[in-house]
């Protein structure tokens, strides 16, 4: 049962060939089995036998909506009412959210079962899991290797079938770069498809939730659930929501891909180039038209992401201050002693690097020369991808630069681990969506094809990556031990 | 050596909206604490703020009462500081561009009409409450007022005393109580002034350093604390000192103004552009739209009331102060059908007198316009006299009763029978032969004791004009 | 762009969070890198750009001014460390 798509668990939920009930237990048993992957911070268990049992009766009523009964996991960045969301933080390791995001409230009216709450980089600021207060994620094809971040319990939890689908966020990267290092399919959609509502902020102007699945039909039914507009998010775009699986099977001759030179440089393992370049190939012979392009100013996106992203962070983490909720240190001498340790005593040192430096961006005398001249770049590589849609339909590169790293690899030098999301971030700056799917494997770890598309063209991008699906297995690949 | 004093005011008028600004909590005043804070206005992980249209429009209508120019295009941003009324660590203000720009007032002092610059205004957040009652030696925090739509209107440096200071935050207060986007409740904290002041030698063109006084919630107060603290700048300067620039806090108790330095530590705000909110766009629609709404404002009904009812300025100026005493003139005169001299000089003389002592606004008069409009048709009939209306009004005052009521139940009515005057009056001439053979004598000034005695005959009800004119037959 | 360790401190208590003495160095020297990573910002001609805000050009959205919320105290207290009256409790505020 665990090794159906979300498709076919729909069609074995409304034949009765099995219940909700069944199902889900079938998915706590084996979080159960193998909570040695650290996927899960908050295991929802009593909750989603509940939530199964009502799921089986609207089933049986004839009632039942688009995911009735089919569990699945958030990312722990995502306010569930009455269940502790931490956001992978000490910070927050004792707050019971009072109210639903509005994508939990979707999931939930749409009749889905929540199994618990995901891993994840604290506050979704990181690359690895390894930021997370309750430990590190292991990728389910490598136990020494990072599951990618700052989604990597939803990306693990997916690939080792300890859930069907799941959410995450991606704010430069977290969704595509961890389900490009677990083997499963995610993405980012466009800013503003997705409510950011109960969505705990890292950066605002960049956080998108999107799905991750194992694979593109998973994701555009998840999608389907998720996005749309809420009168909540004054970021929401008030548009008609697509029919995400309408046109899965759509014809791709004659689709213009393009290749930016800039992400096949130098830092790109040979390796994963030519997993890219197979992947590439097998869209030629689908029909698809290939052709080079450069986007020279996307060398500037790691830099903009490192001024906006902190800037950003350092004010939305300001709430977190021992006073209305969340952690609170002990016996404070007075204010600054409550906010400083509170804040000091809770917060890990990734998250304290990105408030320094974004707080040090936006000071006295420096906000021109970092944040006001980081907007205008963003501005530049937005207008470089409006360029290059202008010729092409979608861009293809790479997600990362190398398969998954080992844990503990990267954390001694934070640089070297902002440099690995070097082709996922300026897809953020600009708001575009993007998707990772499997594209093959170097040794026994996964590699991830990147698809980047103008605004909300999510259904294009979903087509592009089930056609691949249809002719390739490598997004049904199970990792040893997990099958 | 001469100073002169250097004013400009950040005047903070709460919007009379339904709703916070980036909520739907309430904002009536009052509530237990913390039960009109929400998710949002507690900075909750995850929330987000979607800004209310009514603060927008009241916003803009303060912008065409003051003819501002109105940006098209304004920017919420992000003001960070901690402070535990402060939930999210920011305050979601407008900085760089806001949504009114350059405008102006006039003031009326002494005769004169001033103009003063308004810089801008722009909207915000409010804080909540910090209560110092000793909870063990803590503060508590009530966040009810968190998120309370603000309007923080900065005047130019235009003021030069403590006088003209208070005619412009008055003006302000009326203006935006015309308005109705503001109640201007002073007590809670509706209206609020900080006062920007210094001084510099007359005669130099360079503006001194300022102070910014903090808590200033009465026009009084306002007053005495820019007072204070211009006598405080000039000692310093004059002992050789230099003025810091600071943020003070004025303690009405003491009369004083003294430094606040919890405010100086953190004065780099990181002000940048809020994510969480998109550029406000304001179309031309909507400022038509709100343009057909705006009230008449205070200066035109000014100048209407000098020629409509042929007011001078101090009076036309007075009944238009606020919106409520033009209207209750206004409506006094419709109902009353008397000369618009009868209904000004009530409603400034015995209503106004009547309100100010016992501290009421004039639409908490117990004598509506209604009642009084009966009253003053009395005098003009000649019913009562204008001595006799004073009686009758303060009877009307204590109760529900009207002006005939009151009339008839005490017998007020005028006696303008002649031939009654008239016994009366050979009475009077009958009892008093001394003074009538004095006065015939050349003692003119004797008649008035014989009106008086005419007068405390009737009590007070025989017309006047009837006796002096009779008297005056009867002792030739 | 190196930041030294007093500086770091002032940034530190700008942002009201404590950081171990003991780290003050390391944390001016990785900030010191990013900031040297952000330098190549610096060679971007910018003169003729408009700074972007948001990814897409849309205006803000008003909300009617209607009151939706209702008192949830109670709800959100439990989440409080520490509250007495519905105030929430916090050291002395001198002002």
């Amino acid at each position: 049962m665990h090794n159906k798509s979300i498709a076919e668990l729909r069609r074995g939920l409304h034949s009765g060939e099995y219940s909700s009930q069944e199902l889900t237990r079938v998915f706590l048993d084996r979080m159960q089995r193998h909570q040695a992957l650290n996927c899960y911070i908050t295991v929802t268990e009593e909750q989603a036998l509940e939530a199964a049992a009502r799921a089986d009766a609207q089933l049986a009523g004839g009632k039942a909506g688009a995911l009735t009964g089919i569990p699945i996991a958030q990312k722990d960045i995502f306010c569930s009412k009455g269940v502790k969301t931490s956001c992978g933080s000490k910070m927050l390791d004792n707050f019971i959210s009072p109210y639903d995001a509005t994508v939990v409230e979707k999931f939930h009216d749409a009749g889905a079962v929540l199994l618990g709450k995901l891993n994840m980089d604290e506050f979704a600021m990181g690359s690895s899991n390894e930021t997370s207060h309750y430990g590190p994620v292991r990728n389910p094809w490598d136990a020494d290797a990072v599951p990618g971040g700052s989604s990597g319990g939803s990306a693990a939890a997916v690939a080792a079938r300890l859930a069907p689908g799941a959410t995450g966020t991606d704010t430069g990267g977290s969704i595509r770069q961890p389900a490009a290092f677990c083997g499963i399919t995610g993405m980012k959609p466009t800013y503003g498809r997705v409510s950011r509502y109960g969505m705990i902020a890292f950066a605002s102007s960049l956080d998108q939730g999107g799905p991750m699945a194992r694979s593109a039909e998973d994701a555009a039914l998840l999608l389907q659930v998720m996005a749309g507009f809420d009168a909540k998010d004054s970021t929401s775009v008030d548009r008609p929501l697509p029919d995400y699986t309408a046109g899965l099977n759509e014809d791709l001759r004659g689709l213009k891909i393009g290749l930016p030179r800039e992400f096949f440089g130098a830092g790109l393992n040979s390796e994963v180039a030519a997993r890219i370049e197979a992947a590439v190939d097998e869209y030629r012979k689908l029909g698809a038209e290939v052709r080079e392009l450069s986007m020279p100013s996307l060398q500037l996106s790691v830099p903009v992401y490192y001024v906006i992203a902190p800037a950003e962070c350092s004010a939305n983490l300001s709430r977190y201050d021992g006073v209305r909720y969340g952690y609170r240190c002990a016996e404070p001498a007075d204010l600054t002693d409550l906010y400083t340790r509170s804040r000091g005593e809770a917060f890990g040192s990734e998250v304290k690097r990105r408030i320094l430096i974004g707080t040090y961006a936006l000071s006295a005398g420096y906000y021109d020369a970092y944040y006001l001249k980081a907007q205008k770049v963003r501005r530049l590589i937005s207008e470089e991808f409006q360029r290059a849609f202008a010729e092409v339909d979608v861009l293809m590169g790479p997600v990362t630069p190398t398969t998954a790293f080992g844990i503990g690899e990267k954390t001694a030098d934070p640089i070297e681990m902002y440099l690995s999301d070097i082709y996922t971030i300026a897809v953020n700056l600009a708001g575009l969506p993007a998707m990772s799917i499997p594209a093959g494997f170097v040794g026994d770890k996964p590699v991830g094809l990147q698809i980047i598309g103008d605004y909300f063209t999510e259904a294009k991008l979903l087509n592009i990556a089930h056609r691949y699906q249809q002719v390739t297995d490598w997004h049904g690949r199970i990792p040893q031990g997990f099958e | 050596m001469q100073w002169e004093t250097v004013i400009g005011l950040e005047i903070h008028a709460q919007l009379a909206t339904r709703s916070k600004i980036f909520s739907g909590a309430s904002t009536a005043y009052g509530a237990a604490p913390n039960t009109q804070a929400c998710a949002i206005d507690l900075g909750m992980p995850g929330v987000l703020p979607v800004l209310n249209e009514q603060a927008v429009r009241m916003a803009v209508k303060f912008g065409m009462a003051i003819e501002a120019e109105i940006a098209p295009y304004s920017v919420f941003a992000r003001k960070n500081y901690f402070y535990p009324d402060l939930p999210k660590g920011y305050q979601i203000s407008q900085f760089e561009l806001p949504i009114v720009g350059n405008g102006h007032l006039e003031i009326l002092l002494d005769g004169e009409i001033m103009r003063i610059g308004v810089t801008r205004a722009h909207l915000e957040e409010d804080a909540g409450k910090s209560l110092h009652e000793d909870f063990h030696g803590l503060t508590g925090v009530d966040l009810n007022r968190a998120g309370t739509p603000l309007l923080e209107i900065v005047s130019e440096p235009d003021m030069r005393s403590a006088k003209q200071a208070v005619a412009y935050m008055k003006k302000l207060h009326a203006l935006v109580r015309y308005l109705e986007i503001c109640d201007g409740n002073m007590q809670e904290g509706s209206f609020r002034c900080d006062a920007n002041v210094s001084v510099r030698p007359v005669g130099q063109q360079e503006f001194g350093t300022r102070t910014e006084i903090k808590n200033l919630n009465s026009f009084r107060f306002v007053e005495k604390a820019i007072n204070y603290e211009v006598e405080r700048q000039i000692d310093v300067l004059e002992s050789g000192g230099v003025v810091v620039q600071e943020t003070r806090l004025y303690d009405s108790a003491r009369d004083e103004t003294r430094s606040m330095r919890s405010k100086e530590e953190s004065n780099d705000y990181r002000y940048f552009p809020d994510p969480d909110l998109l550029p406000v766009v304001i179309e031309d629609a909507l400022k038509e739209e709100v343009k057909a709404e705006l009230p008449e404002l205070p200066d035109a009904k000014r100048e209407r009331f000098k020629s409509q009812y042929g007011h001078d300025q101090e009076t036309a100026s007075v009944l238009t102060a606020t919106r409520e005493m033009a209207d209750y003139f206004e409506v006094l005169v419709q109902k009353s059908g008397c000369d618009a001299r009868l209904c000004s000089n009530w409603v400034m003389g015995e209503l106004a007198g009547a309100l100010n002592k016992n501290s009421l606004e004039i639409s908490a008069s117990p004598i509506d316009c209604e009642r009084l409009a009966g009253l003053l048709q009395r005098i003009a009939d000649n019913t009562i006299s204008g001595k006799i209306a004073k009686q009758v009004f303060e009877e009307m005052w204590q109760g529900s009763a009207t002006a005939d009521a009151i009339i008839e139940a005490k017998g007020l009515r005028q006696i303008t029978d002649s031939g009654a005057i008239e016994k009366i009056i050979d009475q009077v001439i009958a009892d008093n032969p001394g003074q009538v053979e004095q006065y015939l004598g050349g003692k003119d000034k004797l008649f008035g004791f014989f009106v008086g005695q005419v007068m405390k005959a009737t009590q007070g009800k025989a017309n006047p004009a009837e006796v002096n004119k009779m008297l005056k037959e009867k002792l030739r | 762009m190196s930041l030294t360790s007093e500086q770091v401190n002032k940034i530190a208590h700008l942002a009201r969070l404590g950081i171990d003495a003991s780290d003050v160095d390391a944390y001016a020297r990785d900030l010191s890198g990013i900031l040297d990573l952000v330098a190549q910002l610096d060679a971007q001609q910018t003169d003729q750009v408009l700074p972007m805000a948001h990814p897409l050009d849309q205006a803000q959205r008003l909300r009617a001014d209607v009151v939706t919320e209702e008192d949830q105290r109670e709800l959100f207290q439990a989440l409080a460390p520490q509250v007495e009256e519905g105030l929430y409790l916090v050291p002395k505020v001198i002002e």
